[in-house]
């Protein structure tokens, strides 16, 4: 019996226990997304005899005889389906990975599901819109833009990939057929902390498929970290590809490579495994007492730790001026300790790589990556193969935060590839992205700050405690980064910082959105808010006093590179908007408490110590411009507007500006998409570039560099471009100096006494990017940040068990933001032109985040008439407080 | 997800196929939503082909393969169908596929259709390996988290609704900690025309408990009853702590209790 697709019967039997999904992709339908494989997420949605069905829990056999519609036969012969059009329009997407199924789902909505989408889109899960894009396509946006030449920046432009996504043909990490394709699997370690004694293959070699067993024998005797960064000696050398101990629950113990994911999995089982279990600490609080066992007791200095003999990775203890003198000076003192969980990034596509040798026996690597060109840095180091011997590529991919700013998968594909000289793919299980990826660090943080009854905050004290987990991937600068920004947005004479990032045998932690910033400030925001009620000020009035002005230096303890500096300054406008906003009005039900609460961030708009980055721009015969630049686009949105930078500075128009990206092949060098660079670096460096092209094309019309007025999308001068092509120009940026950008969030909130249950009532929130080269776009990321965030505060935690394992691993028990779960956030732009960013941008991208869970904090202290320190407020920990502060 | 270990499938499947390693299968949804490495077989029951609902003078007969999408199209005009019906946590595209007796054999304290089914005095149809019934009551069918009083080998065949508890005024109360969230406590009040009053008590607890009462019921009565759950009773895990599923478990019945005295 065949299985109808899009129209095409396709005879090919389905394996028996396999889901509709796979089946789907095996046969071409690359649309069709892997999220959670659980049933959970709605990103693999398809139509079974125009019954909309979740794809990865449909069993395949049951489709034979039926009628199957995916994304890609949607459309019909004379264009987009009304649903893709009105998802292009309103740019109901950011990196896509959901899309698919976001508009298969809604295709299939009667006019009362429509008019009820908190309820029927729950089985539709986006981590990257915060949905208001997402329900205003549903509900029909209005049509997309066509900037005139020279009018890009500043206008609304879609993003570029637009018509693939809504389409389903937008080509993510695994959306291609390798043929000869291996299998890779992995045993994961059932220890917190363990020395392999012996590992016995031949079972798992004996079934039929399995082509290798890799082992901690067959790893390369090297150190690395997963943690990606310019430089390198940021973080520790604590990792091995495979290595003889593991150190916690899920770690990598070996690796089967066979021709069949049912057969690696088998070999998986297969394996014998013994172990010599070692002590293991899993709590933060104990891992520097004397006597806790250490998880690099192997290690010191030279692999970046700092003390090893004390499970410690990175320390910060410095001060500026004399805290003690400062709260003696203060009329009031207040000191609380917060507490945040891990949490998880959950981008809907999971880690993974797909690795072969090209035919120049070239080392390839399609990732789902933020980094490419640090990944072939330490894939070329690691398994010593010079640079030009590998390639890492990355497709359009799936969501990041963070999370991808690591190399989790690509150093053992490259082994498997050497290894087997076959092609070779290691896609993460949505349970592995729990398990065994990384987490948000988990932070405890003692603030304790002093303030006159004049406003003045007279001193600053930070006790700070990170959970780096087993290994030390950014677990120092995260801690460094996040006991930053936080104050020096303060002008504060007295600031002591006392930070420890210490390893425990847990899942590591990572990169992720804020970087450190957002726990700490979690903190440092609540008892400024509670400082403010001691000396009876307003909590903006409060702000205004205290934060940093134009011209001061922005000082916090430590040492820091001096390249950051308020090169625009829009935080009193973001102040005056969250004024305004308290002066609205809102109604709970009968019996609720109500409560309203702000706070404010600043971020460094990049890293400090080098961000690099190259592009090049090509004036092609036929006219257009071809950009090559190296950064990775997950639906931040830098491509966009590197394409409105590109069609401005060359008096063009943005279809006429093709992108090729994130290729190590394409460009020199880039550091990567994170630490908020895509615009402030990468498109600096596109901005240089198409300068210099300018001037090369304007010097071939024998024009000077400012005769700009000469070009026009087809000429120069009267002169045809076509004569002139090709002709390219580069860019590079080195990422300093650094400007700040500015965030302010508001709440009000309603909570029920009687059930714990807590409401937004409303979300405002005002942010200072500089020049605001995209506001469509730029809306959408602060929304985004602002639900991602409403996530952590409200729903998410990743639980660890006290034997160190993970207890949250599927969405079914980690809940992510549905529809029903975000509310619409009005957002506010300070109008500031930036001394430093390309034509005036600053980053914003990281930042909407960062001051949500402070806010929801201080509403919800409003409401309550106390104080909730320890994330996240679910209902049943906000009554269970009720009743702890019942007299 | 994919069962890589399953290497065949009977379908339609009879009684007395069922060996070590075959799961039934429903709809599938629950099945292919967890790694289910030692399954081998799967013995499809949706392919049997059995009437989704069946009306009788004595009730409504639903089969154990009758979706939850068919369930709410045919029984949705009794408002406690469609209030169980959107308790799921899945989606209404889950609906399509997932099925009322799936949904009672997962065992999940959150499982609606054991809601609803312990609600209305419903009775499970099982059938054995020999192909003969046995029948429990559904408020019974649930014996803890993930278990139920199934034997190997023996499947859940249909649910039997009697008409007067269908027919029934009913008070239904549900608490998340989120708005569509997992039910955390999903208690269902039940007047019966005869002044009987029942209330069942699932989602907060291991498993169904539901009290009856001849007569309305005084807050104490009510109260008294509730008191014979012990606090281990209650479920522990993310979707809520056991204190806060008690308190609402009270706070519920309470405003059930009024509700169905007016």
């Amino acid at each position: 019996m065949t299985i109808e697709i899009n129209g095409t019967p396709h005879d090919r039997t389905p394996l028996p226990g396999q889901c509709l999904r796979t089946y789907l992709r095996e046969e071409g339908c690359f649309g069709v997304k892997k999220g959670c494989d659980a049933g959970d997420c709605g990103a693999c949605t398809v139509h079974v005899d125009g019954t909309p069905v979740h794809s990865c829990v449909y069993p395949a056999f049951r489709a034979q005889g039926r009628s199957v519609t995916t994304i890609e036969g949607l459309a019909g012969p004379s264009g987009l389906h009304p649903v893709q059009q009105s998802f292009l329009d309103a740019q109901g997407f950011q990196c896509g990975f959901c899309t698919a199924g976001m508009i298969m789902t809604t295709a299939a909505l009667t006019d009362d599901q429509r008019a009820d989408l908190p309820r029927s889109l729950k089985g539709n899960l986006c981590r990257c819109t915060g949905y208001r894009a997402i329900t205003d396509a549903v509900n029909g946006g209005s049509p997309a833009v066509c900037p005139a030449e020279g009018a890009a920046v500043g206008s609304s432009l879609g993003a570029p990939a637009g018509p693939q996504v809504v389409t389903g043909t937008a080509r993510y990490t695994f959306d291609l057929d390798v043929p000869g394709l291996l299998h890779l699997k992995v045993l994961r370690s059932p220890h917190a902390h363990a020395r392999i004694l012996s590992v016995d293959t031949s079972a798992a070699l004996a079934v039929p498929g399995v082509e290798a067993v890799l082992t901690h024998k067959d790893a390369p005797d090297r150190l690395f970290s997963t943690a990606q960064h310019e430089n390198e000696a940021e973080d520790p050398y604590d990792t091995r590809v495979l290595d003889e101990v593991v150190r916690f629950i899920g770690q990598r113990v070996a690796a089967v490579v066979a021709t069949s994911e049912a057969a690696a999995e088998e070999g998986v089982r297969r394996l014998r495994v013994e172990y010599e279990v070692l002590p293991a600490v899993i709590d933060p609080a104990l891992a520097m007492l004397p006597g806790a066992p250490l998880v690099h007791g192997d290690k010191g200095i030279a692999e970046g730790i700092v003390r090893a003999n004390a499970n410690v990775v990175g320390e910060l203890h410095a001060g500026i001026g004399d805290v003690e003198a400062g709260f003696a000076a203060a009329d009031a003192v207040y000191e609380a300790t917060f507490r945040t969980p891990r949490v998880q990034h959950a981008a809907l596509e999971t880690h993974g790589a797909v690795g072969w040798l090209d035919d120049d026996d070239r080392l390839v690597i399609r990732s789902s990556t933020q980094t490419p060109f640090l990944t072939r840095r330490a894939v070329s180091r690691l398994f010593g193969l010079s640079r030009d011997r590998v390639r890492v590529v990355a497709g359009r991919v799936g969501g990041g935060f963070g999370g991808k700013q690591e190399m989790l998968v690509e150093d053992l594909v490259a082994m498997a590839v050497l290894r087997t000289g076959r092609p070779v793919k290691w896609e993460y299980t949505r349970s592995e992205q729990f398990t065994a990826a990384t987490t948000r660090h988990p932070f405890v943080i003692t603030v304790k700050a002093g303030a006159r009854v004049d406003g003045l905050i007279t001193a600053l004290q930070l006790t700070v405690l990170v959970n780096t987990g087993a290994y030390g991937n950014h677990g120092a600068s995260v801690m460094h980064h996040g006991c930053h920004e936080t104050v020096a947005v303060y002008r504060c004479a007295n600031i002591r910082t006392d930070a420890h990032t210490v390893y425990t045998n847990t899942v590591p932690a990572g990169a992720f959105r804020g970087y450190g910033l957002g726990q700490v400030t979690f903190a440092v925001e609540q008892v400024l808010d509670e400082l403010a009620r001691m000396i009876g000020m307003d909590p903006v009035t409060f702000r205004e006093i205290n934060v940093v002005r134009p011209g001061d230096d922005l000082t916090a303890p430590g040492a820091h590179v001096p390249d950051l500096g308020i090169a625009s300054y829009g935080l009193d406008q973001c102040l005056d908007r969250i004024r305004a906003a308290s002066s609205t009005t809102d109604t709970a039900p009968d019996g609720w408490l109500v409560g309203e609460g702000m706070a404010i961030a600043m971020i460094a708009a990049g890293p400090p110590g080098g961000h690099f980055a190259d592009a090049t721009v090509t004036l092609l015969p036929d006219g257009r411009y071809e950009l090559a630049v190296g950064t990775a686009e997950f639906g931040n949105g830098s491509t966009t507007v590197h394409v409105q930078i590109v069609a401005d500075e060359l008096r063009t128009t943005p279809d006429r500006v093709l992108v090729r990206q994130s290729d190590t092949d394409v460009v020199g060098h880039d550091t990567g998409a994170f630490a908020s660079t895509g615009v402030v670096v990468a498109g600096e460096a596109v901005l240089r570039a198409c300068r210099a092209l300018r001037a090369r094309i304007l010097a071939a019309a024998e024009r000077g560099p400012s005769e700009i007025r000469c070009l026009t999308a087809d000429s120069v001068a009267g002169i045809s471009l076509a004569t002139i092509a090709p002709l390219s120009g580069s860019g590079h940026f080195d990422g300093t100096p650094r400007s700040v950008a500015f965030n302010a969030q508001w709440f009000r909130v309603a909570v029920d006494p009687d059930t714990g249950e807590l409401r937004i009532l409303r979300s405002v929130h005002s942010a200072d990017a500089g020049t605001v080269m995209n506001p469509l776009q730029l809306r959408g990321q602060i929304e985004g940040g602002v639900a991602q965030a409403i996530g952590a505060t409200l729903a998410e935690h990743v639980d660890v068990d006290e034997a160190g394992q993970v207890t949250t691993t599927t969405f079914r028990q980690y809940h992510l933001p549905t529809v029903a779960d975000v509310p619409e956030t009005e957002v506010h732009f300070a109008r500031t032109t930036d001394a430093i960013g390309p034509l005036g941008a600053k980053s914003m991208s990281e930042s909407p985040y960062n001051p949500v869970s402070p806010a929801l904090g201080n509403a919800l202290r409003d409401a309550l008439g106390f104080r909730l320190t320890d994330l996240p407020y679910t209902a049943d920990r906000i009554w269970q407080a009720i009743q702890d502060h019942r007299p | 997800m994919d069962l890589h270990t399953v290497t065949e499938v009977i379908s339609p499947a009879r009684p007395g196929q069922w060996r070590p390693g075959d799961a039934w299968l429903g709809g599938g949804t629950a099945l292919l939503g967890e790694p289910r490495p030692h399954v081998t077989r799967l013995l499809d029951l949706a392919a049997a082909g059995w009437p989704p609902i069946t009306v009788r003078d004595d009730g409504v007969e639903i089969a154990a393969t009758c979706t939850i999408a068919e369930l709410a199209d045919r029984l949705g005009r009794h408002p406690i169908v469609l209030q169980c019906c959107h308790a799921f946590l899945a989606s209404f595209k889950i609906w399509n596929v997932a099925t009322v007796g799936g949904n009672l054999c997962a065992a999940l304290p959150a499982g609606p259709m054991i809601s609803l089914s312990a609600a209305l005095d419903g009775t499970c149809v099982l059938v054995g390996p020999d192909g003969g019934e046995r029948r429990v009551p559904a408020a019974g069918f649930v014996t803890g988290e993930g278990t139920t009083v199934l034997r190997d080998g023996e499947f859940l065949r249909a649910i039997h609704l009697p008409s007067g508890p269908l027919g029934a005024r009913t008070a239904y109360r549900r608490g998340s900690l989120h708005r569509h969230g997992r039910s955390a406590v999903l208690l269902i009040g039940r007047a019966d025309p005869d002044g009987g009053m029942s209330l069942t008590v699932t989602a907060a607890t291991r498993r169904p408990h539901v009290f009856r009462f001849l007569s309305p019921p005084s807050a104490a009565e009510v109260e008294a009853a509730l008191e014979t759950i012990p606090i281990s009773g209650y479920v522990d895990d993310v979707h809520g702590r056991p204190v806060w599923r008690q308190h609402l478990t009270r706070h519920h019945a309470r405003r059930i209790r009024a509700e169905l005295a007016v």
